[in-house]
């Protein structure tokens, strides 16, 4: 999981290599200084070698300006490496993203979606950063430091061999205990925030049930989960700073016992002693490194397994399938199409749906809440894939056009649609990014926007706002109609686009539609009878399966869920 | 490991570090002893470095090795209880601190009950949550382990330097001006990472809100092949974050070898000047020897108090949002009506009991006054922020069992009035009575309890269905849920879920469609027996023909209690008693169905659909 995570590095991968070289290097020189030290005080002091003394002295100021350096550099080449791989990461996954298919992004749903993309590579990159220095560091201290103890003194750098594996032990011994302790305290931690999200969210209904008691109680159950939770997790985590003061402060002392006897013999100097000493710290601190090295990917693991989900997710829809081939009429057809949305799901949304639409005809298709409407046309466009049978457009199989072009030539008005930040003529650039200013006026007019577009503070150049919160719901779908039909699409889906707006001003879209774009297909999902009255087909939709298919006049007098939809609808003046 | 440096800073350090400390309330004890075993734990670390120069010199070098065993046990028990120490303290500590939070994450959340509605328009949910998240984790770091190890790297910074002056004052000096230009290359050092921290949160900010755009959006770019110039603009502030980050991060990461390395050239320096001294024999080899063990452990302890300092600061900051937040005033509620069961005597007098019959009262001290449901507003006057009036002198009147519709445009102060009835906010001006009782008066619990509503925007709870329904009663039984589920026409998509009513909802329901959640809003209001209903676009999700299916179990829902709905569908509303038609918080017309329509007004605008709402 590492190496694919790592595999983004890419073309920082020379700057975690120099990072690395450079933090070796400055260990090396760390470590030469006690060395001349030793020597200082052993030769220079003891035969009283003022010259001696000066130029080791001089050596050492050297090493320690050296260490600077790489220091400085290993800290700009770790964070590049670090910053670039999360770059790369969060572009990665942005790429993957577009190459979803809506089934993959509702697998995901979209805040998780969002922490993915953020806090989860914020948190690998700064790991990356920030681990480098201990993860290089600590082995080659390691290494250089026993190597150095050994050179002094064989017969007292033994007591590392006892002390290290001792250490060694004890910190593996806590950090594989922690591990699953970290991972159950991040489990009793979700239920917290679920919790209060909720309450926030839905603070209106606790508030009119009086329902904070209730509430209270809910929380006080995973807060002092939580409590209890990671109490043990911190609890045993922090032993390792008592286990490292154990283990060290035993060596000091073996060193000092064996050391002191030695240097009464005269096998050992002083400055040697002094020497050693300063290794014990180095070397058990390398070892007190690696375990929090460890600790710390233990928990930017949990971040990097979200990541990879991403990576490793696959696009539902692709065009292994095309070939070049153009939608030229704007004819659809299903034949026999099964849908739904998981492989999983045991009852289909969609079965057995077979419909033909001519190019040019209008086509009216009107049910329940939960019939799955939305989900039939969605497939025209291939926004979702039939799972059984074909979608056709022009007699050609949906998967056999390029994507790009098939989406070119189906434009569709969502039921839940956004405008992005920016002016309103950027949004409907959108639909044809070098639009003239007569070809916005014209879908303007068609969309009926030409009505409102005058009361708007700076008209086409407005700015909306995140999600298009400065206009109101009805201009809003009016936007959204004229963005889609600047495309000039053979097909134009329209999903309950017109909700909001007023039976008259939809009247007049409907005609605009019909008299400045004859032969384009419509396709008209809507809830009240009057938006789909004049089509030339309309289908009822009801549980996933096709009803009937007839005009108006045809449905009145022989289907009983047109009747009944047509009564509610007539009681309620909107037609 | 070089941490993340926190570079948030309290507005007042002073108040919010006393708020903290009074807030720790009997911990502050356990803090003390933190505090008293920090210092055996470092005071043991220190002595013990102090005592390397008489091993070598008093015992080592004269060969005395019955004093040797003495002194050395005598290091080894003092470093026992260094060890033991540093144990206890890292164990209160994680306990002191967990408890500490545990209860600030109770406390808020209290609170958060109890603040009103307008506090919640005020702050994003974002923000809030972020109380209970980050704010709380850095108050939880800080006392976990920042705590301690500032006083522990203070008392080993001033006991280290302490030794060194005792060691040799002349030769202190040296350290002294290398730790100095140390603390000064810190507090640069902070600066400027703070800078390119900042810059960097910046840039950050600018990726989250293209990618939660994009992200939430995806539809419509898929649908308009608008994924290249997407990508060109999330590349180039992708971009604008790496080099911000990189930046920030090589100032932060470069602290630690700059100092260790500025250490060595104090410990070269040091080193020299003490050969020199023991030559001058101003200071014997012993003496040196231990003397330079403290010149190396003088730099540690001084970042990492520079270091805890920021992580601290970092938490105060923390900690005065949270508290900031707990003194917010709650809802005001100083009513002393309240509701209670009452049965009904033959005499037409009333009982007050402890079982369900249906029948409830107001009760003021002794004396009982059967809810019937009337409410009435005389003149009110309310804007949420001053000088924005919503509702401009508005007086209405809903007799008990009748049905009352609000009509008219998104902004025209429809929800605004149903969110009065119960309180959600406080009134300017005129006044709401309920049964002839000043709403004010009426204790707002049960003032809630006698009223449901089901509100435009549907909140489901993570539970089983049956969990959500039973919200509206919580000791309502299995029937009983069935019942409800009944009335609002649910039980028929419940049973075809795999699990049925034991289905689990997570995220808000986000597994059940629109119209589906709806429905069990109403089911979970129908459960609740209310003697007054809410409905604010109560079926706003669903087709006209479901509507119609539920018709009959809204009628049931409706009978002998008084209804106030909001629509924007007027088939919803016609079989009202009274039509409201709201303009600019004004009501410019009362009256039903048939008379709005003959006064040809506003409503019959609507109606024949020469006028768009919203």
């Amino acid at each position: 999981m590492l190496r694919k995570l790592f595999s983004y590095m890419k073309q920082y991968k020379r700057d975690a290599l120099i990072a690395l070289i450079c933090v070796s290097v400055e260990c090396i020189f760390e470590l030469i200084v006690p060395l001349l030290m030793a020597d200082m005080v052993d030769v220079g002091v003891a035969n009283g070698d003022r010259a001696y003394i000066f130029e080791k002295g001089g050596w050492m100021v050297l090493c320690a300006l050296l260490a600077l350096v790489l220091g400085i550099g290993s800290a700009r080449f770790a964070a590049r490496c670090g910053q670039g791989l999360g770059a790369n990461l969060r572009e990665a996954q942005y790429r993957k993203l577009q190459s979803f298919s809506f089934s993959n992004i509702d697998r995901f749903r979209i805040p998780s979606l969002v922490t993915r993309l953020t806090s989860d590579v914020t948190v690998i990159q700064n790991s990356v950063s920030t681990g480098i220095r201990p993860l290089c560091r600590a082995p080659v201290m390691l290494v250089m430091a026993t190597g150095a103890a050994f050179f002094i003194n064989k017969e007292l750098a033994l007591v590392f061999l006892v002390a290290l594996p001792v250490l060694g032990f004890l910190l593996f011994e806590i950090v594989s205990h922690v591990r699953p302790l970290y991972a159950r305290m991040q489990g009793a931690i979700d239920p917290v925030n679920r919790i209060v999200q909720e309450n926030l969210t839905a603070i209106r209904v606790v508030k009119s049930y009086v329902r904070g008691d209730y509430e209270r109680q809910k929380f006080e159950q995973v807060n002092t989960n939580l409590q209890s939770e990671s109490e043990k997790a911190f609890g045993l985590a922090s032993m390792n700073m008592a286990a490292m003061q154990l283990v060290m402060y035993g060596t000091i002392l073996a060193i000092l016992w064996f050391g002191g006897g030695s240097i009464r013999t005269g096998r050992l100097q002083v400055g040697e002693l002094t020497g050693f000493l300063s290794y014990v710290l180095q070397i058990l601190n390398s070892l007190m490194m690696i375990s929090n090295v460890f600790m710390m990917l233990t928990r930017s693991m949990a971040s990097g397994r979200r990541i990879l989900e991403i990576m490793n997710e696959k696009p539902e829809i692709t065009e292994e399938k095309a070939r070049p081939v153009f939608v030229e009429h704007g004819a659809v057809r299903f034949d026999h199409v099964y849908f739904k949305y998981s492989k999983n799901a045991e009852e289909y949304v969609l079965s057995d749906v077979s419909l033909e639409i001519g190019a040019g005809q209008t086509v009216g298709i009107i049910g329940q809440t939960g019939a799955a409407k939305s989900t039939l046309v969605q497939l025209i466009p291939r926004l979702y894939e039939a799972t059984k049978g074909s979608v056709l457009v022009d007699g050609v199989p949906v998967q056999e056009y390029p994507l790009a072009h098939l989406r070119d030539a189906v434009a569709m008005v969502l039921q839940k649609n956004t405008l992005f930040s920016g002016t309103v003529r950027d949004n409907l650039r959108w639909g044809k990014e070098d639009a003239t200013d007569e070809e916005i006026g014209e879908a303007c007019r068609i969309a009926c926007v030409d009505e409102f577009i005058g009361r708007l503070e700076k008209g086409y150049d407005t700015d909306l706002g995140q999600g298009g919160v400065n206009v109101s719901g009805g201009q809003k779908q009016r936007l959204c109609i004229a963005r889609a039909i600047l495309k000039r699409p053979k097909v134009l889906i329209l999903d309950d686009s017109t909700s909001a707006v007023d039976t008259a001003t939809e009247r007049r879209i409907r005609e605009g539609l019909a008299r400045s774009l004859p032969d384009m297909t419509k396709i008209i999902i809507a809830q009240r009878i009057s938006s789909v009255l004049s089509a030339d087909q309309i289908v009822i939709l009801d549980d996933g399966k096709i009803n009937a298919v007839g005009t108006h006049e045809q449905l009145l007098a022989t289907n009983e869920i047109y009747q009944e939809i047509y009564r509610s609808q007539q009681e309620g003046g909107q037609l | 490991m070089a941490k993340y440096v926190g570079y948030k800073r309290p507005k007042n350090t002073k108040k919010a570090l006393k708020n903290l400390l009074r807030y720790l309330g009997y911990h502050k004890w356990l803090l003390l002893l933190v505090a008293v075993l920090v210092a055996i734990s470092s005071g043991a670390n220190i002595a013990g470095t102090y005592l390397i120069k008489p091993v070598i010199n008093d015992y080592a070098l004269k060969g005395d090795i019955p004093g040797l065993i003495r002194i050395l046990l005598g290091m080894a028990g003092m470093y026992l209880c260094g060890v033991a120490a540093t144990f206890f303290y890292n164990r209160l500590m994680v306990r002191t601190s967990q408890q500490v939070v545990t209860e600030i994450r109770r406390d808020l959340f209290s609170h958060v009950q109890k603040l009103p509605l307008s506090y919640f328009d005020a702050h994003t949910h974002g923000e809030l949550m972020s109380r209970f998240t980050n704010d709380v984790e850095t108050v939880q770091e800080a006392l976990n382990g920042s705590f301690s190890m500032l006083i522990q790297s203070f008392l080993v910074l001033t006991g280290t330097v302490s030794m060194l002056f005792v060691l040799s004052w002349r030769l202190s000096f040296i350290v002294l001006v290398f730790l100095i230009g140390m603390f000064i290359f810190i507090q640069y050092n902070g600066k400027c990472s703070k800078k390119y921290f900042t810059r960097q949160q910046a840039a950050l900010a600018q990726v989250n809100g293209f990618v939660e755009e994009m992200v939430a959006g995806q539809k419509v770019e898929k649908v308009f092949n608008h994924e290249q110039q997407d990508l060109e603009e999330f590349i180039r502030r992708n971009e604008a974050l790496r080099q911000a980050s990189t930046s920030a991060l090589t100032w932060s990461g470069m602290m630690v070898p700059v100092i260790v390395s500025m250490s060595y050239v104090n410990y070269a320096v040091s080193a020299a000047a003490g050969g020199l001294f023991v030559l001058a024999g101003l200071m014997d080899l012993g003496s040196l020897a231990s003397y330079l063990v403290y010149v190396r452990q003088s730099a540690m302890p001084l970042n990492q108090f520079t270091q805890q300092v920021n992580f601290l600061l970092a938490a105060l900051s923390g900690a005065e949002r949270i508290f900031d937040m707990m003194e917010e005033k709650p809802e005001i509620d100083d009513g002393d009506v309240t509701l209670c069961r009452v049965r009904r005597n033959g005499d037409g007098s009333l009982t007050e009991c402890s079982e369900y019959t249906g029948s409830f009262a107001w009760k003021q001290g002794e004396e009982l006054t059967l809810l019937r449901g009337d409410v009435r507003f005389e003149n009110v006057v309310f804007s949420y922020t001053p000088g924005r009036r919503i509702l401009d002198g508005i007086s209405l009147y809903a007799k008990p069992g009748q049905k009352i519709a609000f009509v008219g445009s998104t902004g025209a102060g429809k929800t605004t009035i149903i969110n009065l009835i119960n309180r959600f906010y406080e009134i300017q001006g005129g006044r709401i009575t309920y049964d002839g009782i000043d709403v004010r008066r009426i204790r707002k619990a049960d003032l809630r309890r006698s009223l449901s509503m089901v509100i435009q925007d549907t909140h489901l709870f993570t539970g089983t269905i049956s969990d959500n329904i039973r919200y509206g009663r919580l000791n309502a039984s299995e029937e009983d849920v069935r019942e409800a589920a009944r009335i609002a026409n649910a039980d028929s998509f419940i049973r075809r879920l795999p699990e049925g009513y034991d289905t689990m909802l997570y995220g808000d329901g986000s597994n059940l469609s629109q119209g589906q959640r709806q429905l069990l809003a109403i089911a979970r209001a129908a459960i609740s027996h209310p003697p007054v209903l809410i409905l604010d676009e109560a079926t706003s999700s669903i087709d006209t023909r479901t509507e119609r299916l539920i018709e009959k179990g809204m009628d049931r829902l409706m009978e002998n209690r008084t209804v106030f709905v909001i629509a924007h569908r007027l088939s919803t509303v016609r079989n009202s008693q009274a039509i409201l038609v709201l303009e600019k918080g004004r009501i410019i017309e009362r009256g039903s169905h048939d008379e709005l329509l003959a006064e040809k007004g506003r409503y019959y605008q609507l109606y024949t659909g020469q006028f768009e709402l919203e």
